[in-house]
């Protein structure tokens, strides 16, 4: 757990990098999140709409983002998080989850930041984002 | 064009029941290896009621309470064109296994792009747990390809 002083603006958040994404990651995805889209799970749906595959829910990285930012401080920790989805996310790709500290006040008595947030794929930027956190 | 007339809509109040079995299975879709997402005690240890949903388990819900399907019908949109643009949470008190959410969601903004070729929907949403607690207020964009 970061500790308010350790953590300063410029700090790099440790990298979160996941597997390369599955079909069956995209499905339990699809029946976990209710987020029933045939264009995350249904190939031949994804060709008719002009896609040449499926393509992941820009949520699921999102929820990986999450999963890097509450690796590093407690949920309750957390105050908004946010993310802008800037592009396409294809099967077999690994997203790579980043963050690093932007700013840091001091506000009714506790530390707070705001980090930059990031989902890169091997070949784009998928996810711009931000949160802003309790340090203490 | 999606009508603007729609701007400050609200649809009626959902109730939502957040279970144990949907947040493990979250857990497990999303990789979440902190066991205050999949077991009880240790989430109670922590001091939640029960098991903590993820930070991005409100759009869960929204997806469950307004069908992407029923909504691009009611936008009169097609639902191939549909895509998602931007998604923020505000959390204000933990959403827990066994809450019951009632989710209100308003259309905030509705505007174009690219000469119309890009059409956006902008919703506010409102997570209130049943001891009438406001959990999380979120705001969801979606994008309507046209071209």
């Amino acid at each position: 757990m970061p500790k308010a002083a350790d953590w300063n603006i410029g700090d790099e958040l440790p990298v979160m990098k996941t597997e390369p994404l599955t079909r069956h990651a995209l499905a339990l995805y699809c029946g976990a999140s209710g987020d029933h889209n045939p264009i995350h799970v249904d190939y031949d749906y994804a060709k008719e709409a002009g896609l040449d595959d499926v393509i992941a829910h820009g949520m699921l990285s999102m929820g990986y983002l999450g999963k890097m930012l509450t690796n590093w401080i407690p949920q309750k920790q957390i105050r908004s998080y946010q993310a802008r989805f800037t592009a396409m996310t294809h099967i077999g790709e690994t997203v790579c989850c980043s963050g690093r500290i932007a700013n840091k006040w001091e506000e009714g008595g506790k530390w707070m930041a705001k980090i930059e947030l990031f989902a890169d794929t091997p070949q784009a930027q998928t996810i711009i984002g931000e949160a802003e956190v309790f340090l203490n | 064009m999606i009508d603007k007339n729609l701007i400050g809509y609200s649809f009626e109040p959902v109730q939502l029941a957040v279970e144990v079995g949907r947040l493990k299975f979250v857990a497990k879709a999303l990789g979440l290896t902190d066991p205050v997402y999949s077991d009880a005690e240790k989430a109670r240890a922590e001091g939640y009621s029960d098991l903590l949903a993820p930070p991005t388990f409100p759009f869960m819900l929204e997806s469950d309470a307004f069908e992407l399907d029923r909504l691009c019908d009611f936008f009169e949109q097609n639902v191939r064109r549909l895509l998602h643009a931007e998604q923020k949470f505000t959390y204000h008190q933990p959403i827990c296994a066994g809450d019951q959410i009632t989710f209100v969601k308003t259309i905030r903004e509705i505007f174009e792009k690219k000469n119309g070729q890009l059409e956006f929907v902008v919703s506010d949403n409102t997570l209130t747990n049943q001891h009438d607690i406001l959990c999380v207020e979120s705001q969801t964009t979606y994008v309507f390809r046209n071209a």
